[in-house]
């Protein structure tokens, strides 16, 4: 089985990595990138645990391919927080307890910052349409749309 | 499992063609990987279509639209204009999966896994449009409702890939629409979906295509319902034909998700609802 050779950005930083042509991102970028931010939870696109970006674009990484980032620039849970500050939005997830096991988090976390980059101001009708493939077990979503809403607020004042 | 990256459309249909083993190709992936992944189908070759020249392009055409191969219904929803003339094919295509799905999931992907189900085929079979496939005797074209053979299958040779999707130009006084019918609000197949597709003139309907899916084993493009309005101010008696039309169109399975008999009705309702707002649309008042 030949390996293919990739080519890509993840979080700002240039990454290469070998790969077999059926992994996906996912597996990539666990396995081979040490970066287990992204949870696979269905691995067939469901639940949105495995949320990334593609070129700002918001995707589930285990429907990709690990050979189909060369060239792109991919954004995880990982590039969010500054350093040790952390991103508006984790600060409220922590500030109203909007998890529990946590394994959907990073992915809904992701998620929701490309809703506010694309939408700073969303009704709460809007944050659930868009987190509607970000499936959580635990907590009945309330608390999640919740801090979303109080962080979008907050980043508007701020800007 | 080989992998490759064409350039062109012409190479990838000549992969295709000799290739041995099971052969799929890749653009949004949100059918190819899930299959992979189930091991319901495991890609001997795999042909990714991405680095063709357009394939992300939505452009104007003879006044209507080119939709590439690897166009995104994300990209669609955003795309404005696109949006205000095709509204009921751009709604059918945003109606599919989540946001995430929406990052990548493509019109030519939703036509060529030949769901009965798929969401965007009734609309674009509504609309009229028509896909260039690239084959290994030049390039051809081929109406939408063409392609579907039934469930997971399509007419498309070995060697055959969809390149594009041409919206017609929509001209005036013109409007479409597509609903569907689910259990719940977001994330699911449909059971049965309908898009009409009509133009007026003064008030009467003067063109009209209806189309349903998930009521048979492929994408109906329902002759008789589009007669029962053509003609007719769409009052309340045209509204009780179509319905009646679309029902009678209807050869459906019964499932846990639907009984031949509520697929049935279900057809004609939304069959009426869907003309309203494409009436509306058309800048008729309702």
């Amino acid at each position: 089985m030949s390996m293919i050779h990739v080519t890509t950005t993840v979080n700002g930083d240039e990454v290469e990595f070998l790969c077999d042509p059926r992994e996906t991102l996912l597996d990539v970028l666990r396995d081979r990138l040490s970066l287990t931010g992204a949870k696979e939870g269905c691995g067939t696109g469901d639940c949105g645990a495995c949320s990334v970006t593609v070129d700002d674009r918001l995707v589930c990484s285990c429907l990709m391919l690990g050979a189909e980032a060369e060239g792109k620039s991919i954004g995880t849970i990982e590039g969010m927080a500054d350093g040790e500050a952390l991103h508006p939005l984790q600060e409220k997830f922590i500030e109203y307890a909007a998890l529990q096991c946590g394994v959907c988090t990073p992915g809904v976390l992701v998620a929701t910052e490309a809703l506010l980059k694309k939408n700073p101001d969303p009704t709460e009708t809007e944050v659930r349409y868009w987190l509607a493939g970000n499936l959580c077990r635990c907590t009945g979503y309330d608390k999640i749309i919740r801090a979303v809403l109080d962080t979008a607020a907050d980043l508007r004042k701020a800007s | 499992m080989d992998y490759h990256t064409p350039g062109s459309f012409e190479d990838a249909a000549a992969i295709a063609a000799k290739a041995e083993g099971v052969t799929r190709f890749l653009a949004g992936g949100t059918d190819v990987l899930v299959q992979l992944r189930a091991d319901m189908v495991t890609p001997d070759v795999l042909i990714d279509i991405k680095q063709i020249a357009g394939v992300k392009d939505i452009a104007r055409e003879e006044g209507g639209w080119r939709i590439g191969a690897a166009v995104s219904g994300a990209e669609m929803t955003e795309h404005n204009e696109l949006d205000q003339e095709w509204p009921g094919v751009v709604e059918a295509m945003d109606l599919i999966g989540s946001t995430q799905i929406q990052g990548r999931a493509t019109l030519v992907g939703n036509l060529c896994n030949g769901s009965p189900a798929a969401d965007s085929v009734p609309a674009l079979v509504a609309a009229g449009a028509s896909v260039s496939v690239v084959g290994k005797s030049g390039t051809r074209k081929m109406p939408v409702e063409d392609i579907p053979a039934g469930p997971g299958k399509t007419n498309l040779e070995k060697g055959d890939v969809v390149s594009a999707v041409h919206l017609p130009a929509r001209g005036d006084n013109a409007g479409d629409a597509y609903l569907r019918f689910i259990p719940r609000t977001e994330m699911d197949i449909a059971v049965v979906g309908c898009a009409v597709n009509l133009r007026l003139d003064g008030g009467k309907v003067i063109e009209a295509r209806v189309s349903l899916g998930a009521v048979a084993p492929t994408v109906l493009l329902v002759e008789d319902a589009a007669q029962a309005i053509v003609g007719t101010s769409l009052d309340e008696a045209a509204l009780e034909a179509l319905a009646a039309a679309a029902s009678s169109a209807c050869n459906p399975i019964d499932d846990k998700r639907g009984t031949i008999a509520f697929r049935t009705h279900v057809a004609g309702v939304l069959a009426k609802r869907a003309a309203k707002i494409a009436y509306e649309r058309a800048g008729g008042a309702k």
